[in-house]
């Protein structure tokens, strides 16, 4: 078996899992290259189909392209949309200046603990990686979140031959991770395998590209000359700068990233 | 040369401070693995700090890992050799910390036992090695790490070596070869040493790229354990991940536990540009059959010329982590592949510390970090193999409520009469006439998988 192959069965197996397991799951989609490999992952899980309908946080500082290839992707693929905003914190005025960590927080981090809250979701597929920065490479593919949303990293569960903890006392969600095991280059090689139709500011225009999605305030291009998913991959095997150097918030300090997941942050 | 397709998962394990995270470290800068700016970003949290560059903490990201200086949880890092890619886990030393080791190295395909050469075998070292026995990891090189600290000094390495040998054989485990290094100077890890030349063996990464993925036959037994039943399009598909063997349109299968035959009627497929004409060991799958016959999320499918062990009743090590000790009297949930069902512990035979291997008195039950060879009485039958034969449903893990406590291999079906006995007795779920059909099958199912 490909080593790809091996990733998608993996995580397929994950997504069929949590599924089966609960009533009321969504998955998250950023409308970045994750989420949207995620969400082609559980069309072919499901045989074309998504079952499961996506939750997308719409801090309103997104990238405005962001929005409109969410909406046009939805549209063409029949998909159940859920968009969560934390409009109490917006009214009140809550922007990155007033402490990045403290923005994602508000308008990411309860935005969606809002729409969890609303539409009483026990389980929640996301797109993060175990590469993508330290916190995260400490992840399970079923993580609890206890009704605060806090992560408690010091008491996870045990998981062993695709055995998960799925069941949790009342009150607790899932966070499940079906691409936990891949890397950020193994997303570009299998939505160049699948043709997965990914936005394209992670072309090169004018020598600068998105190599990471987030809000425009907080994210910044890379110089790169790459301007279709051969050409990023290519560059990807030759770099050696890290994927989300271009997110202002990992940068705040030295353990910001741990900080803002213990709290809920995706 | 030319490089393998196939990522290898490589696990490291090994006593707390013997030099795990070190290792990984350096296997990553010394490979040029790690982006430039993750180095230098731990080099300036090392002078912030006050400290030499640590290479572990390009694992060790938690703040509380950095200001202990330990692993708390399992990281795993891709990293790769001029060979081929890797996915390195870095398990946690701590005693504490068990269950994040066994999360860590439960899926590996190869390990490496780490010691320090100042301290030899520890107690963490024996209860790594009794782990990976458990698991099944059957490629593990030792690696004596701090030679450094011993002058490089071949005849102190020889009786480590000694040491650890008779350690690992108590373990049942044999170790492909012993590894002479100093971590902390990148010595015989991708570089060859200077002072170590008296070792004439591969080096770490030689090691790692001479390592092959142990697949197994194309004609091992097929086992599909049903994960779902979908109904999209009209279609029934049954899903799930085909576990061992390979499987075809057309092929007959037999439905357990319930022994139900049918056939194979198509292999679904989705976005691809040609249907698949075989399916094999390890793809998440879905299938159409001819029959419409009964079957749910835990009926395990296999084709008919090797049927699995079916019973209630099964023997089985299990490694146990709980707080509680794993007792009789008391009910826990045991999960094979999918099927999930209801246990108790009929019988605890024999118990051993997974460290030092000593065997305790069977009275106070299976505590944590020990190991209970015991028999295990399910409520409903299950369809299982002894590990030995086939692996993927030759293991389990017992919930005690919502946790998961203990990992299992089982060793074979326990006691055939008393278990038919039972199953007249106590009733079948699907109905009468099912024991005989059970009972049938099991004979035969026993000559063909011992």
């Amino acid at each position: 078996m490909e080593h790809l192959e091996r990733l998608e069965s993996e995580s397929i197996y994950i997504i069929r899992e949590a599924y089966r397991k609960y009533k009321k799951i969504a998955m998250l989609w950023s409308i970045g290259k994750d989420s949207t490999v995620l969400l082609h992952l559980a069309r072919k899980a499901f045989y074309g189909h998504c079952p499961i309908p996506l939750v997308h946080i719409d801090t309103t500082f997104k990238i405005p392209e962001m929005i409109t290839y969410r909406d046009k992707i939805a549209q063409e693929w029949g998909l159940k949309l859920v968009v969560g905003k934390n409009e109490e914190a917006l009214r009140d005025g809550m922007n990155p200046e007033r402490g990045r960590l403290d923005c994602c927080t508000a308008l990411k981090t309860e935005g969606l603990q809002q729409i969890m809250a609303k539409h009483e979701f026990q389980g929640l597929l996301m797109g993060i990686r175990r590469d993508e920065e330290g916190s995260r490479g400490k992840e399970r593919y079923f993580s609890p979140r206890n009704k605060d949303f806090e992560w408690n990293f010091k008491e996870q569960p045990p998981e062993l031959w695709n055995q998960f903890q799925t069941e949790f006392p009342a009150g607790t969600h899932v966070r499940v991770h079906p691409l936990l095991h891949w890397t950020e280059l193994n997303v570009w090689q299998y939505i160049l395998h699948e043709n997965i139709p990914v936005i394209d500011l992670y072309f090169s225009k004018n020598g600068k590209r998105y190599r990471s999605l987030g809000c425009a305030p907080c994210t910044a291009p890379i110089t790169s000359e790459a301007k279709n998913v051969e050409e990023i991959i290519e560059e990807l095997k030759n770099t050696r700068e890290t994927e989300r150097s271009g997110r202002a918030q990992d940068q705040v300090d030295a353990y910001a990233m741990q900080k803002l997941r213990v709290r809920g942050y995706m | 040369m030319s490089r393998i397709q196939e990522t290898l998962k490589i696990v490291i394990v090994g006593h707390v401070d013997h030099g795990k995270s070190t290792l990984i470290g350096r296997l990553l800068a010394d490979t040029a693995s790690v982006p430039q700016d993750r180095i230098s970003a731990v080099q300036r949290r090392c002078t912030e700090q006050g400290k030499e560059m640590e290479y572990a903490f390009l694992l060790d990201a938690l703040e509380e890992e950095q200001s202990q200086g330990i692993t708390i949880d399992t990281t795993r890092i891709q990293f790769h050799s001029e060979k081929r890619d890797y996915v390195i886990i870095d398990a946690p030393g701590h005693k504490e910390f068990l269950k994040n080791m066994i999360s860590g190295a439960s899926d590996a395909d190869a390990a490496f036992l780490l010691i320090d050469a100042q301290e030899g075998v520890r107690e963490q070292t024996r209860r790594h090695a009794s782990i990976l026995k458990l698991l099944g990891v059957r490629q593990v090189h030792v690696v004596i790490n701090k030679m450094d600290l011993l002058d490089y000094d071949q005849e102190s390495f020889d009786q480590i070596v000694t040491d650890c040998q008779a350690a690992l054989a108590n373990a049942g485990l044999v170790a492909r070869s012993y590894i002479p290094i100093a971590a902390k100077f990148g010595e015989n890890i991708v570089h060859r040493s200077s002072n170590l030349t008296w070792y004439a063996g591969l080096t770490i990464i030689d090691t790692m790229d001479a390592l092959t993925i142990e697949h197994s036959s194309h004609d091992a037994p097929v086992r599909l354990p049903v994960q779902d039943v979908y109904k999209f399009d009209h279609r029934r598909i049954i899903a799930g991940r085909l576990e061992s063997g390979t499987l075809k349109a057309g092929d007959e299968i037999v439905c357990w536990p319930q022994g139900t035959r049918t056939r194979i009627k198509t292999l679904e497929s989705w976005n691809l540009s040609e249907p698949p004409i075989e399916l094999v060991q390890g793809l998440s799958v879905g299938v159409t059959l001819e029959d419409p016959v009964f079957l749910e999320r835990g009926t395990l499918i296999t084709n008919s010329d090797a049927p699995p062990l079916v019973g209630t009743h099964l023997t089985a090590n299990v490694y146990w982590l709980g707080r509680n000790p794993l007792v009789m009297d008391r009910r826990y949930t045991i999960k094979i592949t999918t099927q999930e069902t209801s246990c108790e512990v009929k019988t605890i035979h024999r118990v051993y510390d997974s460290g030092d291997l000593s065997v305790i008195s069977v009275e106070g039950g299976v505590p944590a970090n020990f190991v209970g060879e015991v028999t295990l009485e399910a409520k409903q039958p299950l369809a299982f193999d002894p590990f030995a034969g086939v692996p993927e449903t030759g293991r389990f893990v017992l919930m005690d409520g919502y946790e998961v406590c203990g990992g299992g291999i089982i060793t074979g079906l326990a006691g055939e009469q008393s278990t038919d006995d039972h199953q007249e007795k106590e009733k079948s779920p699907a109905g009468a006439a099912k024991p005989l059909v059970l009972r049938k099958k099991l004979k035969r199912s026993i000559v063909v998988n011992q």
